[in-house]
């Protein structure tokens, strides 16, 4: 054993290399990225990881690395889920040998994601058990012991961190690489009554699984993580009870603790619900107010079995509007909450003080910062590119799911809608079929290309629609921190591999036209979209530069004062974050500028040069 | 010693790489850490922070408002925004250089980041705004910003750590190459620095 300063994605990772896991697949996304990341770097030689292409795949991949009695973790965010449910909610229906643990990551708030979908709910639909940890070192351990209960009970397994628990960090206690379990497993054996699915199979499970969930709630009534705090001696009469589980767990028993204040409940393992346990917390309370996120899981199932049960209790929480329903809770909303509940006022001396330095409200207006492509993205170029050529047409912009989604704000404006990944393709066909007189656009990234995108190229090409596909390739996965991807020809194992290029791949499908283009060179791209766009049927353009955040910018450039006749295209028309306004006058912010040029493309006069040519005074853009 | 400290800044700023040296630096004096910071989307320039949290006893990352011994903001108009959470007599170490939002940018408008310095300085009693424009040109390099506050935090004494224990974390967690800058840097604002 020794202590380290781990992030609770790195946590998980290490407690998943410790009980022997022998294959992790996954696909990027917020929160739930380093996981996998995590095992890749400090992996033992013998466990193998694959970013896969998406979800299902990975899904797939873990579920055949299961079959064969290896121990398995497939990890995404809750989001990926939904794409990976097929294979899910058939293979819980055949179960596993070797422990498979799937780690689907929530998003309260949302931070970074679509929807505020709770993986809780998606567990109860799916039969699977699910792991709800409240820390990182938490999270280490549960991890661990997740894979034992998968394989005791020959089902995967599901563990839900939120991003609180993903992100945050602690100094915590891991184990050696001495002390890792060793796991040995059998290969897979035919047998065809077990591992392929039939209605008749499906029927003789479904009683099985109905079955061992029943038993599996009073083993989770006994697992030492779900538990129950009583309240010190002062407050035992008192009648009121906490329920929470996950991050808001550590927010209430912080609340809580000093004072013993309240009998506290933590529910790690939300489905099968341990009602046994549940049961003796709730004996002799008259009120309970449940505390989490994202959907009221518990409250749910407490309010069910007062129901069952007869019980005397009010339960208290979303369904009630006790807590509020949607959002990440905080720190401070849950003490306000509980205060509330128990009927204490703020500023109860058991209380951390909220003695904030804070004397008067004139604060002034504080600056809005929503998040903006980098300065010198390639995405930005591409965009006005396709602005410039489409100015005075009918059209729409189908976006996407990757930092190109930033291309939504002001001044570009170039995201007339975004749904799920890969949907712009599809969006984009349907919009066309009822109005023919629409040029539609469908922008998607490379990794997203892969990911999702392929069927919808695949459906426009078969049903004759009408549409431009922007393939926005700047080689990296990037919004999720720079994943490789089959387009990088670089795998999780370290491996250089063939490439798969999407213009074949496109030419394969039967396109006719696909070209490719730097969208840096801001004049050939805007011709190459009018060119492009104006072809019948399906035709695409591949805008092709790599991600600023992983190459080396080529140095700043300047706008000089003299020339400039502060018009502010450049501003009002790139929204570049390093074009700023000092005292009156456009000015570019040197340690933000990549050198990108393409503001210098834009400007009318040309007056934005590298500063060495502004102070030659030379000619700025040729 | 237990510490509560808030580092907020713009995505991009280095404020994950000045919490991760905190929290290594105060590790290895044996305490134990929980820190949460914003990782997604904001890194995209948006506004970010992070909690870190140091001592016995520790439950969640999640700092309360009012509680915060410290923060450290890497942009003025971002300090401000976190000031509920500092608690009375904090200690506040705010970069003098703002920056300016796309929004602000596009509008027009402007922003006025001194605005938000002479909030601060009516606001809070402990405030020390560091020039990081001039010691980001003295020192050669703007990514150094993040070095420059931890360094103006640790000599005020409200870090609860010495210039001796950030080094330590420096050197172990930044690549050599760019040891020399930020021990530079680091030493900026130290009383003895000439
Ligand atoms: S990370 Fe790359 S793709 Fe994302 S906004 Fe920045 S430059 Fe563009
Ligand atoms: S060259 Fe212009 S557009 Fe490109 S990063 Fe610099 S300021 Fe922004």
């Amino acid at each position: 054993m020794h202590k380290e300063f781990l992030m609770g994605n790195e946590a998980i990772a290490l407690g998943t290399i410790a009980a022997g896991v022998n294959l992790v697949s996954g696909y990027p996304g917020t929160p739930s990225s380093e996981v996998l990341e995590t095992v890749a770097k400090r992996r033992t030689s013998d466990i193998y990881v694959e970013w896969s292409v998406n979800e299902k795949a990975a899904m797939e991949v873990a579920a055949g690395a299961a079959y064969t009695g290896a121990r398995s973790m497939v990890t995404m965010k809750q989001v990926g889920l939904n794409v990976a449910s097929d294979p899910l909610m058939s293979l819980e229906y055949i179960g596993v040998k070797g422990g498979m643990v799937v780690l689907a990551a929530d998003d309260p708030g949302p931070i970074s994601s679509q929807t505020e979908q709770d993986t809780r709910h998606f567990s109860a639909f799916s039969k699977l058990p699910c792991f709800d940890p409240s820390d990182p070192q938490e999270a280490y351990e549960m991890v661990q012991e997740a894979f034992e209960y998968s394989e005791k009970y020959e089902t995967p397994v599901f563990l839900r961190p939120t991003t609180r628990v993903c992100h945050g960090y602690a100094s915590i206690t891991v184990k050696d690489e001495a002390e890792y379990k060793v796991h040995n497993f059998e290969g897979f054996t035919k047998d065809s009554g077990r591992w392929v699915i039939f209605p008749r199979l499906s029927y003789q499970n479904h009683i099985k699984i109905e079955a061992r969930n029943q038993t599996l709630a009073d083993d989770f009534s006994e697992y030492s993580r779900n538990r129950i705090y009583q309240a010190c001696r002062k407050n035992v009469l008192l009648k009121k009870g906490i329920a929470s589980g996950g991050i808001s767990f550590t927010y209430a028993l912080e609340t809580l603790e000093e004072a013993g204040m309240a009998k506290l409940f933590k529910v790690s393992t939300p489905h099968p619900f341990p009602e046994r346990l549940a049961l003796s917390f709730l004996e002799g309370l008259t009120e309970v107010l449940c505390i989490e996120e994202l959907d009221p899981v518990i409250e749910r199932e407490l309010t069910y079995i007062c129901g069952k049960y007869h019980l005397p209790v009010k339960i208290y929480g979303k369904l009630t509007g006790h807590v509020k329903n949607a959002g990440e809770n905080s720190r401070d909303s849950v003490q306000e909450n509980i205060m509330q509940f128990l009927g204490l006022a703020s500023d109860s001396p058991n209380m951390v003080s909220a003695d904030s330095a804070l004397s008067t409200d004139s604060m002034p207006s504080l600056p809005v910062r929503p998040p903006v492509l980098c300065a010198g993205c390639p995405h930005r170029a591409s965009f006005c590119a396709v602005k410039a050529a489409m100015k005075g047409k009918k059209t729409i912009f189908c976006g996407d799911i990757g930092c190109y989604t930033l291309g939504n704000a002001m001044p570009l404006d170039m995201v007339d809608t975004c749904l799920c990944m890969g949907a712009g393709l599809g969006i984009a066909q349907g919009v066309g079929h009822m109005e023919p007189d629409t040029t539609c656009f469908a922008f998607v990234g490379d990794s997203t290309f892969f990911a999702s995108a392929i069927t919808g190229v695949i459906n426009a090409v078969y049903n004759q629609a009408d549409m431009t596909l922007v393939i926005l390739d700047n080689s990296t996965t990037a919004m999720t921190g720079h994943q490789p991807h089959p387009g990088t020809g670089r795998t999780m194992m370290g491996e250089i591999v063939q490439k798969i290029n999407i213009e074949a791949v496109l030419r394969g499908i039967g396109l006719k036209v696909v070209e490719i283009v730097n969208p840096l060179d801001y004049e050939a791209s805007v011709e190459c979209v009018k060119r492009v766009a104006w072809e019948p049927g399906v035709k695409a353009i591949i805008f092709k530069a790599p991600c600023i955040a992983l190459t080396k910018p080529s140095g700043s450039l300047a706008v000089s004062p003299d020339k400039c006749i502060n018009c502010r295209k450049c501003i009002r028309e790139l929204g570049c974050p390093a074009l700023v306004i000092s005292e009156k006058q456009v000015s570019i912010d040197s340690s933000l500028c990549t050198g990108c040029s393409l503001c210098s493309q834009i400007c009318p006069v040309n007056a934005i040069c590298p500063p060495a040519e502004k102070d030659k005074g030379g000619v700025c853009h040729e | 010693m237990n510490k509560n400290i808030i580092l907020c800044g713009v995505g991009g700023q280095g404020t994950v790489l000045a919490s991760k040296l905190i929290a290594a630096a105060a590790m290895k004096k044996g305490l134990p850490v929980m820190s949460a910071e914003t990782i997604g989307m904001a890194q995209r320039g948006g506004s970010v922070f992070s909690h870190i949290r140091i001592g016995e006893g520790l439950r969640s990352p999640m700092i309360a408002r009012g509680t915060a011994d410290v923060i450290l903001g890497f942009e003025p108009g971002e300090a401000v925004r976190m000031l509920p959470y500092l608690k009375k007599g904090g200690q506040a170490v705010v970069s003098i250089r703002g920056i300016m939002p796309v929004t602000a940018a596009l509008s027009g408008a402007g922003y006025k980041s001194e605005e938000m310095l002479s909030y601060l300085e009516k606001q809070v009693e402990h405030l020390l705004v560091v020039d990081t424009e001039k010691a980001c040109r003295d020192i050669g390099s703007p990514k150094v910003l993040n070095i420059l506050l931890l360094g103006a935090a640790a000599h005020s004494g409200a870090l609860g750590l010495s210039d001796e224990d950030i080094k330590e974390a420096i050197k172990e967690h930044v690549p050599e190459k760019f040891h020399d800058m930020n021990l530079r840097a680091l030493a900026y604002t130290h009383p003895d620095t000439p």
